[in-house]
């Protein structure tokens, strides 16, 4: 069901669009060529507007499927929360690329963002259903916008992280064999190490108040829908381990001994803690959170 | 090295391991590690639970790990207590010289600090001493800050600041973190959580603990006029929960509302949710009975397992019904006695196909109506005083962070001088957060404050 509704149309041209902006911005690193840089950055940001045409075409649609009454924002069950991260990494990625210039990032930011949108568009259920009376609150909205740009700025960390350590051998390397002069190689294309860890920082810094924001709007919610806002349930609890990991992240930033390699790989473990939270808890844990089913 | 200079250092070190931002690292790390335990091993169960799942010996090696209530056990209350102590010590120890910004700014820089800076601007001017440092003062108030004038070794300097109170952004980050906690502590000392369910059109006085220990009274008397369970149209996914719910105080009606899920009750500190529903004793079933022979349609209306005498000695018994089939809506089975008392075969009738029953034949037809199926509605019921002080934490957790990471303390000095042959300005800037920002931003400053010395543009007065 939900695969004959326009919105999924739009979604099936933002894969399209993500998959060519990831393999152009891989070629970036390959070729060397700006025009390809621009190419991936324009499919990047193509298939970002055809999918807020399609988030709105659905919420719209929503509407028209479900009535007046029963319409609501497309972020209530798997398959809309997963391409909702997909719009939300790649909306973020694209400010920030904007901002920061490091187009050899997106290489390693839009694999994520195209999983999210393939697994959405082939295997979830697109179906449009009316909510079930836990889930009608204007909380949800808040909560939802709020946990997936943190989930977002925490993607682009992974993946300037996996830079960072793939970059960071060779660079040290290079430096110890031709001192301060500029790499060559595929490596080259990468940003120096300390700019990536400069961008690792900044988009945790992003990331680090949405998820905050997260999980206070879901306290808040919880609080008004069962009378406590913090009840140690599964989803809840891997949501603070994730905050846990990335103040960890954060304070380490100022510890010697804990920047550069240990900073990355903090980094790399709170999105594999944020995904679990977002995921496998869902698929192997029980509570609250059960719109999940895949 | 004597006794007391010995005391001292052993101080000195306890202090620092607990203002050591290692400890802070290790320890929201071992939070996180541990926080799992609790996520897979269900929380709270009973005792025959674990054993069925984990075995007698896991179970008693899990109570005595304190794994069954984990986030309350005690070595994780003790990790948090720590962390607690690790917040404050870490603010106390680092707040005084964060303090002396705002006590003492230094308001004459240094000569190191003017020839070292990297925002820097260098220029001079022909116009006299007065009318350079009056330009200046109103460039900065207007495009920056007020400033502050230190006349010193015959040299005017001139001291401007912003965002001072960034600096505070990480104090308030770990403030709201013990005051969350502090909310949470006054919450379960002196708040509770219990449940009440509610016959439609009864009422309580009391309410149960959560956890079924105690019952706690309430002030007034909560009374359940009606319950609603409602579905989408042609589903079993449910659309509405709903009670109406009256507070009577000394049998006075004082407040009514109709809660729904997501809608709670609030009464005096005490707030009531939708939170389940369940039948409260047998349904009544209304139906049609027709005599095949006669054509004769009489309706009866009885509760469930009640018989129902027909015509001739025939009776009728509904033992069973659903407010849905298998989707094709409400339907009952019931089964005819004849006068010798045979229970003949159970027959089902659904509410939405009266027509079915007709094509069975047999002595009597029988059509569904309609049911009514008393309910009783579950509310979870709380307390909690102590909710606004953590709502207050959770602001001050979204804006300290805020501040720490987005805002800066930009400070710039200015030294005027007259070297004898013209009247030379130094201005120089820095930010403790962002420079490549503030950089940006100076330059841009200064190109103001360039003009502004050359009286290029004119000088807003006032």
């Amino acid at each position: 069901m939900g695969s004959d509704l326009l919105s999924t149309q739009l979604s099936n041209l933002t894969t399209i669009a993500y998959f060519s902006a990831m393999v152009m911005y891989i070629a970036f690193i390959a070729t060397k060529s700006n025009k390809v840089a621009l190419v991936a950055t324009f499919s990047a940001l193509a298939g970002f507007l055809i999918q807020t045409g399609a988030i709105g075409m659905r919420w719209y649609e929503s509407y028209a499927l479900l009535g007046s009454e029963h319409g609501r924002a497309p972020m209530t069950n798997m398959y809309e929360s997963v391409v909702f991260f997909a719009w939300c990494i790649v909306g973020l990625y694209l400010a920030m690329e904007w901002k920061y210039k490091y187009r050899a990032v997106g290489a390693f930011v839009m694999p994520v963002a195209v999983w999210a949108m393939l697994w959405g568009q082939m295997s979830l259920n697109k179906s449009i259903d009316p909510l079930v009376p836990a889930l009608q609150s204007n909380w949800l909205t808040y909560h939802v916008i709020t946990c997936f740009i943190g989930y977002a700025g925490f993607a682009i960390a992974f993946g300037v992280s996996i830079m960072f350590l793939i970059k960071i051998g060779s660079e040290e390397r290079h430096m110890k064999e031709h001192g301060n002069t500029p790499m060559g190689g595929v490596l080259g294309m990468l940003p120096p190490t300390r700019v990536l860890d400069d961008y690792n920082y900044k988009a945790i810094m992003i990331g680090f108040p949405m998820l905050t924001l997260g999980i206070i709007t879901g306290a808040a919610w919880a609080f008004y829908a069962w009378g406590t806002y913090w009840s140690w349930d599964p989803k809840e609890t891997w949501s603070l381990i994730v905050w846990f990991i990335y103040a960890a992240f954060l304070h380490a930033r100022f510890t010697r001994g804990w920047a550069g390699r240990k900073a990355a790989w903090l980094s790399i473990l709170g999105f594999a803690a944020t995904m679990f939270c977002y995921l496998g808890v869902n698929l192997y844990l029980s509570g609250l959170h059960s719109y999940g089913g895949v | 090295m004597t006794e007391t200079q010995k005391k001292q250092d052993v101080t000195d070190r306890i202090w620092d391991f607990f203002c050591s931002l290692k400890l802070t690292i290790i320890l929201l790390l071992l939070l996180s590690v541990t926080s799992i335990i609790g996520t897979v091993i269900p929380q709270n169960a009973s005792a025959s639970e674990y054993i069925r799942r984990y075995g007698q010996s896991n179970y008693e090696l899990f109570v005595k790990l304190q794994f069954t209530d984990m986030y309350g056990s005690t070595w994780f209350v003790a990790l948090l207590g720590l962390f607690c102590v690790n917040l404050i010590c870490c603010s106390i120890k680092h707040f005084p010289r964060t303090w002396k910004f705002f006590r003492e700014p230094v308001k004459v820089p240094t000569s190191a600090t003017l020839s070292n800076s990297k925002n820097k601007l260098e220029i001079s001017s022909k116009d006299s001493m007065d009318e350079v440092v009056e330009r200046v003062q109103n460039s900065l108030k207007n495009d920056f800050a007020k400033t502050v004038r230190t006349d010193a070794d015959g040299k005017t300097y001139l001291f401007a600041q912003k965002g001072i109170y960034s600096r505070l952004g990480a104090y308030m980050t770990h403030i709201s973190i013990i005051v969350i906690l502090i909310g949470a502590i006054i919450g379960n000392v002196f708040g509770f959580k219990a449940y009440v369910n509610i016959p439609e059109g009864g009422s309580v006085t009391h309410v149960t603990s959560r956890d079924g220990s105690q019952r706690i009274p309430l002030d007034f008397e909560v009374r359940c006029d009606n319950f609603d369970v409602e579905f989408y149209p042609d589903t079993r996914r449910p659309m509405l929960y709903a009670s109406d719910l009256v507070i009577l105080k000394d049998g006075v009606e004082t407040y009514k509302k109709r809660i729904t899920v997501n809608d709670p009750l609030f009464y005096e500190g005490i707030i009531f949710y939708q939170s389940s529903y369940g039948p409260a004793g047998d349904a009544t079933i209304t139906f049609n009975a027709t005599d095949n022979q006669s054509g004769e349609t009489l309706e009866f209306s009885a509760p469930l397992r009640n018989r129902v005498q027909l015509a001739d000695g025939y009776s009728v018994i509904v033992t069973d019904f659903t407010d849905n089939d298998r989707n094709f809506g409400p339907a009952m089975r019931l089964h005819v006695i004849t006068p010798e008392g045979t229970h003949q075969n159970p027959v089902v009738v659904w509410q939405n196909f009266p027509e079915f029953d007709v094509r069975r034949g047999g002595q009597y037809s029988f059509a569904m109506l309609g049911f009514n199926q008393p309910y009783f509605t579950g509310l979870q019921v709380a307390k909690d005083p102590g909710v606004n002080v953590v709502w207050a934490g959770c602001i001050m957790l979204i804006i300290g962070p805020f501040i720490a990471f987005f805002m800066s303390h930009k400070r710039i000095w200015v030294c005027i001088e007259n070297n004898g042959k013209a009247i030379k300005v130094q201005v120089v800037g820095n930010a403790h957060r962002n420079q490549a920002g503030f950089a940006l931003a100076f330059d841009d400053l200064m190109q103001k404050v360039e003009a502004a010395v050359n009286n290029e543009s004119p000088t807003k007065e006032g």
